[in-house]
């Protein structure tokens, strides 16, 4: 692995014809980091969780991942966790995790048989246990609580060990009581697993709390008879060294 | 006082009020027979239930001299075969189509107007194309019902799989999934319980279709037989036969209701 940023972003924009929703945006993003993005409604937060996705290309500017141009199309070297819809309804919560094993060992059934499913089980079995959801292994998501399908979303993306995970806006439905639980669980599994993470967050506090590094997202100039001539781009990039000390060796993690 | 909107009957309630009105219709009926037999002993529109009972045992108990076979027993199974086939050509079908339309952009490009064109051309306008091109024997009528109801059920399937949730397929690419996969394992599925709904809502339209091809070319069949006995203004044949094709449609709703909640108990949590 080449020893620069895991993922860079060099004079990025994003236009959709006539409107710019982001500008100029310049960033780096080293292994083992724990990016929180926040900023105003409208001001491209998602649309850059999207470009990480892979979800969107660029109208300009480049996106190097891992040393290569990044393709316009989601992989699992990317995880993802959404505010809502992460996880199959038709699934059983163990089906859930076992889903992404299943999708790289079973290109063609996408289903595993005998030996090689009791291995991926187990490996499923491991992940449920780590997001503390082994009680509910045979549930349906329908039956969960917004938190416990949250976690469930986590163990999803992890088993297949991304890259970088992506959280949009991940606990913006849940409880203030059960946030904070969920602010340690991914404090814990982004050390115990040397994860990269890029969360979207509205909540400026959470996103102080679990992050390494802060970006703020805004519009730098503001037309205001054309507002949407002018795209955002990280205004503030806040690194917040006292965390230093808490990361993960992610480069011999990773 | 409370409004009307908000009274409630409890089950009980609820089957004696529903009980009510189809009670009503049978003793007016009965009234309207007895009175017309009243004024003529030999009326044939309105037969009373006794002389309706005597049809139904002559068709439905005894063995028919020239056909050798119970008459009702053979339309039904003659009735619910060809049903029962097309339904069967129109769900695997709109399955492949709708699974197929849902998931690619780019095979709804190609084949969405031309199914658009298809759903619109009404079905017995081509009965004749059917009969021409495919005979006179079961192939034209099975399909004419799959023809008929196909369409629909592929729109509404392909529509059903469009509104999933965009996450839900982003989230099983970043699990790794390929096109395939994402359609067998995401989009079908969760199809499945949709295509139970919309089988359903499909029975209606296709037992039209089954009656108008065995009316207009057959020699066996439910609808062969009221179109039949039409001729001899035998409404004491028609009146039992309408009623028990509503039964086995009413049977056929149930069966599909309890199969989907036995099949698809993840569903149940949407259907609060």
């Amino acid at each position: 692995m080449s020893a620069g940023p895991l993922l860079e972003l060099r004079n990025v924009w994003v236009e959709y014809g006539e409107k710019v929703v982001l500008e100029r945006v310049d960033l780096a993003i080293e292994a083992g980091a724990f990016v929180s993005v926040v900023g105003p409604s409208g001001a491209g937060k998602s649309t850059f969780l999207r470009l990480l996705l892979g979800q969107e290309a660029p109208s300009r500017g480049r996106i190097v991942f891992d040393g290569a141009p990044m393709r316009a199309e989601c992989g699992p070297d990317r995880g993802v966790v959404f505010q809502r819809y992460s996880v199959f309804p038709h699934l059983t919560v163990i089906g859930n995790v076992l889903f992404g094993l299943e999708c790289a060992a079973a290109p063609v059934l996408g289903r595993l048989f005998g030996a090689r499913r009791r291995v991926a089980l187990a490996e499923a079995d491991a992940m449920l246990d780590a997001v503390g959801l082994t009680h509910a292994r045979d549930q349906y998501p329908a039956q969960l609580s917004g938190g416990m399908q949250q976690r469930l979303a986590l163990a999803q993306a992890l088993v297949r060990h991304p890259r970088l995970l992506l959280l949009d806006e991940p606990f913006g439905a849940l409880d203030p009581g059960i946030r904070v639980d969920m602010h340690d669980l991914v404090t814990r599994l982004w050390r115990e697993h040397g994860l990269t993470v890029v969360m979207v967050t509205h909540d400026i506090g959470e996103a102080f709390k679990l992050g390494t590094r802060v970006l703020a997202f805004d519009k730098r100039r503001h037309d205001p008879h054309a507002p949407h001539r002018f795209g955002a781009t990280a205004t503030y990039d806040v690194p917040l060294l006292r965390k230093n000390g808490a990361r993960p060796d992610a480069k011999t993690a990773a | 006082m409370t409004r009307l909107i908000n009274l409630r009957p409890g089950r009980r309630g609820r089957i004696v009020a529903g009980a009510v009105p189809i009670l009503i219709l049978c003793l007016v009926y009965a009234v309207a027979a007895a009175l017309r037999h009243a004024d003529n002993p030999a009326d044939k529109v309105l037969p009373t239930l006794g002389a309706m009972g005597t049809a139904l045992w002559n068709m439905g108990a005894t063995v028919d001299p020239v056909s050798g076979q119970v008459t009702l027993l053979a339309d039904t199974l003659a009735s619910l075969s060809r049903l029962g086939a097309g339904l069967a050509l129109a769900t695997v079908t709109a399955l492949v189509l709708g699974l197929l339309l849902g998931v690619m952009p780019l095979a709804r490009a190609i084949l969405g107007p031309v199914i658009t064109v298809v759903a619109v051309i009404p079905p017995i306008a081509v009965l004749p194309i059917l009969f021409i091109a495919l005979g006179l024997g079961e192939t034209a009528k099975i399909a004419l019902i799959a023809i008929g109801i196909a369409p629909y059920m592929t729109r509404d399937l392909a529509a059903h799989v469009a509104a999933l949730p965009a996450e839900q397929f982003i989230k099983a690419e970043t699990l790794g999934a390929n096109s395939w996969v994402v359609a067998i394992r995401v989009a079908l599925p969760q199809m499945m319980p949709r295509l139970i709904e919309t089988l359903r809502l499909s029975m209606g339209p296709a037992w039209v279709f089954l009656i108008a091809a065995e009316a207009i070319a057959s020699d066996v069949g439910l609808g062969y037989r009221i179109f039949l006995v039409r001729r001899y203004l035998a409404m004491d044949i028609i009146l039992p036969y309408v009623a028990w094709i509503s039964l086995l449609a009413i049977a056929a709703d149930a069966l599909l209701q309890a199969l989907s909640r036995r099949a698809f108990p993840w569903a149940k949590g949407d259907a609060r």
